[in-house]
C-alpha cells in the first residue's frame, strides 16, 4: 500500500507573539511544529503501513525551514520525505497550494491513500485536502474518525452534522482524519538519529514541470488575493474589575446581571 | 544630453516602506517576474534593484501596502517633463494591462446574482443557511441583483418557500433520490451544473463540516477563489465582495478578494450573522433542475447512518447564557462547579480549549477559533486566562464576566465584570447569590434571541 500524507509546518500557535502596532505575526517569536491535525494523518498512515505492509511519503509545501518537520514525519517512521520549496510557490490560497501537492503527487507516481489532517491550526480553512482530491480526480473522505483497511477497498467512519456516516471506497481515495482517529505516536530517539541523516527531496518548478502549470501555483494561481491585513486590538470593554472586595463583586454582577439581562 | 524624444519614461524601482512589512510569506517575491526580490530572515523582501523592471506587480500583491516605487529626483523631472509635454499621466498602466482588464471586466459581467445554499440533513435545514440568506440580502441589495438559495436533496421542496421567508427571492431546486444523504461527488456536481448554468456572482456556504466540504470541491472543479470562515461580508467601491475572516488563531484580521474568477465563494459558520427576520407572507420563484446522474456514479457508498446527537445533546453555540470554564479550573471535577451555576442562572457550560485538551471537557463545548463561535447574552468566563483563540470565539457576547487569579490575564481586556480571585471559590458564591435572588422571585432565564 503507498499512502501519502502532505502535511504542514505551522507556527507554535500558544507560543506566537502579534505586534499590535505593526500589524505585524512575529514568526520568529514561535517555535515551529507539525500541524497537530497532520500528525493523527501521518500516524493513521504508520499504523496502515504497519498492519498491511507499504510506504510512507510526507510530502510538504513551505520555506526550507520546513524541512525539519519533514525530518520529524521521517522519525516518527515515514519512509520518505518531499518538500515543495520554490519562490515561485510562496503566496498561494488554497487552490493554489492544493494544486500544486496535487502536481507533486502525480510525480510521485501510483498511489493508494492520501491521508490528510481535517485542517490547520494556522489557516484553519479545512480546504486543502478536499481541493487535493478534486485536483487528483479522485474521491475523497472527509473528517474520518476511524477507519479500517480490507483488501480492495476502505470503509471509514466520518462525522458530519451531528451524524456518523460508515462508508466504503475502493483505492485511490483520499482521507481528512479528525484527532479522534488515533494518538499519534512520539518520535524514537534512535529514529530521530537516523531522520537527522535522512534525504529530504527537494522539489521546485523544474522538478514539477509536467507535473503543474507554473502559472497555477503561488500568488499567480491563486484567485484570492489579501486585500489587507489588521491585527485586531482586543475591543476594551473599560469593564469594572473587582480585586480585594469579592463579596461586593458578586453582588455587583448578581445586581447588575439582573438588570442587563431582562 | 539625450534627444528628449528618445527619452524613455522611467519606471522606478520598487521600495519596502520601513516597518509596515508583516511577513506575510513572500507573496512579492513569488509575484515577481524578474527574480528582483529576495526575503531576508524576518520575512521581508529586499529589492534587487539591479534586476527590478517596476512592473509593479509587487506592489499590487502585498496585502499591506508596504511596497512603493522609488523614483531618483532625476526621474522624477523626466516624467514630469514628458507629462508637461504630452499631458498624460505620469503613472499610467501599459496598453496591454487595460486590455486585459477589460476582457476580464466582460466576463465577469455575465455573473449575477447572490446565492446562498440551503444546507439540510434528512430534510432538515442547517439554521447557519437562513442567517446567510441575511448576510446575502445585503449583498444583493448592494449589488442592486436578486437573492437565491440553491436547495438540494430529496423531498425538499418545503426548503424552497422556507428560504422565500428568510429573504430569497428565488430557489434553485434540485430533488432526487439520489441525493437522500449527502455524499461530496453528487453534490458538488450537482452545484457546479447550477452554476455554469446561471452564473452566480457571489456565492456563500455555511462552514459546517459539511460546506465546508462541499464548498472546497466546488471552488476547485471551478478554479475559483474561496474564502473560508469569514466574520465579515461586504461589497467594496467595485463590486467586488469583502471577505474578512480572522487568521492565525484570531490573531488577525484580513481581508481577502476575488478579483478575477467567479463566483466568488465564502464560507461563514454559525451563530456569525445574525438570523434575518421571517416574513410568511414572502413568495418567490422556483426553479426546478434535473442533473443527469445516477447512484452507480459515485465512488464513496455510504452503509450506514447513525444520528450521534443525543436527546439533550447541549449546542453552545446555541445557549443564551454560557458559564465557561479553563485550565484554570484545576481539576475535572470542579466543573460541576460551573454546571451548578449554569443551572442556576438557565445556561449551559462551556469549555476553552485547554480545558479540552486536558480532557476535562468533551470537544464539542469547545468555544473559540478552533471550537464554537458564540454570541450569548451572558458569558462567565471562569479561569480561562483569554488566548486570542478564544477570545474570537466569544468576544461578541452581549456581557462577558471574567474570573481569574491572575490579574493580567486578557480575558479582563474584554470583560464587562472581572474578579480577580480564586475562580473555586468565587464561583460557588456567585451561584448561592443567584439562589438567593432566585428565591425572591427574580427569574434569570433571558428570552431566546
Amino acid at each position: 500500500m503507498r499512502i501519502i500524507v502532505p502535511l504542514k509546518q505551522v507556527p507554535d500557535m500558544n507560543q506566537v507573539k502579534f505586534d499590535v502596532e505593526g500589524g505585524r505575526v512575529d514568526r520568529s517569536s514561535a517555535g515551529v511544529e507539525i500541524n497537530p491535525f497532520d500528525l493523527h494523518a501521518l500516524e493513521a498512515a504508520i499504523q496502515i503501513k504497519e498492519n498491511k505492509g507499504g510506504n510512507v511519503t510526507a510530502i510538504s509545501m513551505g520555506p526550507r525551514r520546513a524541512e525539519s518537520s519533514l525530518r520529524d514525519a521521517l522519525a516518527r517512521g515515514a519512509d520518505n520525505a518531499v518538500l515543495l520549496e520554490d519562490r515561485k510557490f510562496a503566496g498561494a490560497d488554497t487552490l493554489a497550494t492544493s494544486y500544486t501537492i496535487a502536481g507533486a503527487i502525480q510525480k510521485l507516481g501510483a498511489f493508494d491513500l492520501i491521508i490528510c489532517g481535517e485542517k490547520t491550526v494556522d489557516g484553519d480553512t479545512g480546504q486543502v485536502g478536499p481541493e487535493i482530491a478534486e485536483h487528483l480526480n479522485i474521491p475523497h473522505i472527509a473528517y474520518v474518525s476511524w477507519l479500517e483497511v480490507s483488501g480492495e477497498t476502505i470503509v471509514a467512519r466520518c462525522e458530519m452534522g451531528g451524524r456518523a456516516y460508515t462508508v466504503e471506497s475502493a483505492f485511490p481515495v483520499l482521507l481528512t482524519v479528525t484527532k479522534d482517529v488515533n494518538v499519534p505516536r512520539l518520535p524514537g530517539f534512535r529514529n530521530k538519529i537516523t531522520a537527522r541523516k535522512a534525504a529530504v527531496e527537494i522539489w521546485g518548478t523544474r522538478e514539477l514541470s509536467g507535473f503543474a502549470d507554473i502559472s497555477r501555483c503561488g500568488v499567480r494561481g491563486s484567485p484570492t488575493r489579501v486585500h489587507r491585513v489588521i491585527i485586531p486590538s482586543e475591543e476594551n470593554r473599560k469593564g469594572m474589575i473587582f480585586r480585594n472586595t469579592i463579596d461586593e463583586a458578586i453582588a455587583e454582577i448578581a445586581d447588575n446581571l439582573l438588570s442587563r439581562l431582562n | 544630453m539625450e534627444d528628449r524624444k528618445r527619452v524613455k519614461r522611467p519606471r522606478g524601482v520598487a521600495q519596502l516602506i520601513s516597518g509596515k512589512c508583516i511577513a506575510c510569506g513572500a507573496r512579492c517575491q513569488s509575484s515577481c517576474p524578474k527574480d528582483a526580490i529576495e526575503m531576508n530572515e524576518k520575512g521581508e523582501p529586499i529589492i534587487i534593484i539591479a534586476n527590478c523592471i517596476g512592473c509593479r506587480k509587487c506592489l499590487k500583491v502585498c496585502p499591506v501596502d508596504a511596497l512603493e516605487i522609488y523614483l531618483t529626483p532625476e526621474e522624477q523631472k523626466i516624467l514630469a517633463e514628458l507629462a508637461a509635454q504630452k499631458k498624460v499621466a505620469a503613472v499610467e498602466e501599459a496598453p496591454e494591462v487595460i486590455e486585459e482588464e477589460a476582457a476580464l471586466l466582460v466576463k465577469l459581467k455575465e455573473y449575477r446574482g447572490v446565492w446562498v445554499f440551503v444546507e439540510q440533513t434528512a430534510g432538515e435545514p442547517a439554521g447557519v443557511s437562513w442567517e446567510l440568506l441575511g448576510v446575502g440580502a445585503d449583498l444583493a441589495r448592494a449589488r442592486k441583483e436578486e437573492l437565491c438559495s440553491v436547495v438540494i436533496g430529496d423531498h425538499v421542496e418545503h426548503l424552497c418557500q422556507e428560504s422565500f421567508v428568510f429573504g430569497a427571492s428565488k430557489a434553485y431546486l434540485i430533488d432526487d433520490p439520489v441525493f437522500r444523504r449527502y455524499l461530496t461527488e453528487p453534490y458538488y456536481k450537482a452545484i457546479c451544473y447550477l452554476v455554469r448554468k446561471y452564473k452566480p456572482e457571489i456565492m456563500l456556504v455555511g462552514a459546517t463540516g459539511l460546506g465546508r466540504d462541499l464548498a472546497g470541491a466546488v471552488a476547485t472543479e471551478l478554479q475559483t477563489g474561496l474564502t473560508a470562515d469569514c466574520t465579515g461580508l461586504a461589497i467594496d467601491d467595485r463590486g467586488f465582495l469583502l471577505q474578512t475572516r480572522p487568521a492565525f488563531g484570531g490573531n488577525i484580521m484580513a481581508t481577502i478578494l476575488t478579483e478575477g474568477t467567479r463566483p466568488q465563494m465564502a464560507t461563514v459558520r454559525p451563530h456569525v450573522m445574525p438570523l434575518p427576520a421571517k416574513d410568511s407572507s414572502r413568495k418567490g420563484k422556483i426553479v426546478r433542475e434535473m442533473v443527469p446522474f445516477q447512484e452507480a456514479d459515485i465512488a464513496v457508498k455510504v452503509l450506514e447512518v447513525i444520528d450521534e446527537r443525543k436527546a439533550g445533546e447541549v449546542d453552545v453555540a446555541a445557549a443564551d447564557i454560557i458559564v465557561s470554564g479553563g485550565r484554570g479550573m484545576r481539576a475535572k471535577e470542579n466543573f460541576s462547579l460551573l454546571q451548578e451555576l449554569a443551572d442556576e442562572l438557565g445556561g449551559v457550560v462551556g469549555s476553552s480549549r485547554g480545558a479540552v485538551e486536558a480532557g476535562w471537557m468533551p470537544a464539542e463545548r469547545q468555544v473559540g477559533q478552533t471550537g464554537k463561535t458564540v454570541r450569548p447574552k451572558l458569558y462567565i468566563a471562569c479561569g480561562i486566562s483569554g488566548a486570542i483563540q478564544h477570545l474570537v470565539g466569544m468576544q461578541d457576547s452581549d456581557v462577558i464576566v471574567a474570573i481569574n487569579i491572575d490579574k493580567n490575564a486578557p480575558i479582563f481586556e474584554v470583560a464587562t465584570y472581572g474578579i480577580v480571585g480564586d475562580v473555586l471559590k468565587i464561583v460557588p458564591s456567585l451561584t448561592q447569590r443567584v439562589k438567593e435572588l432566585r428565591a425572591k422571585g427574580v427569574e434569570f432565564m433571558v428570552e431566546r434571541h
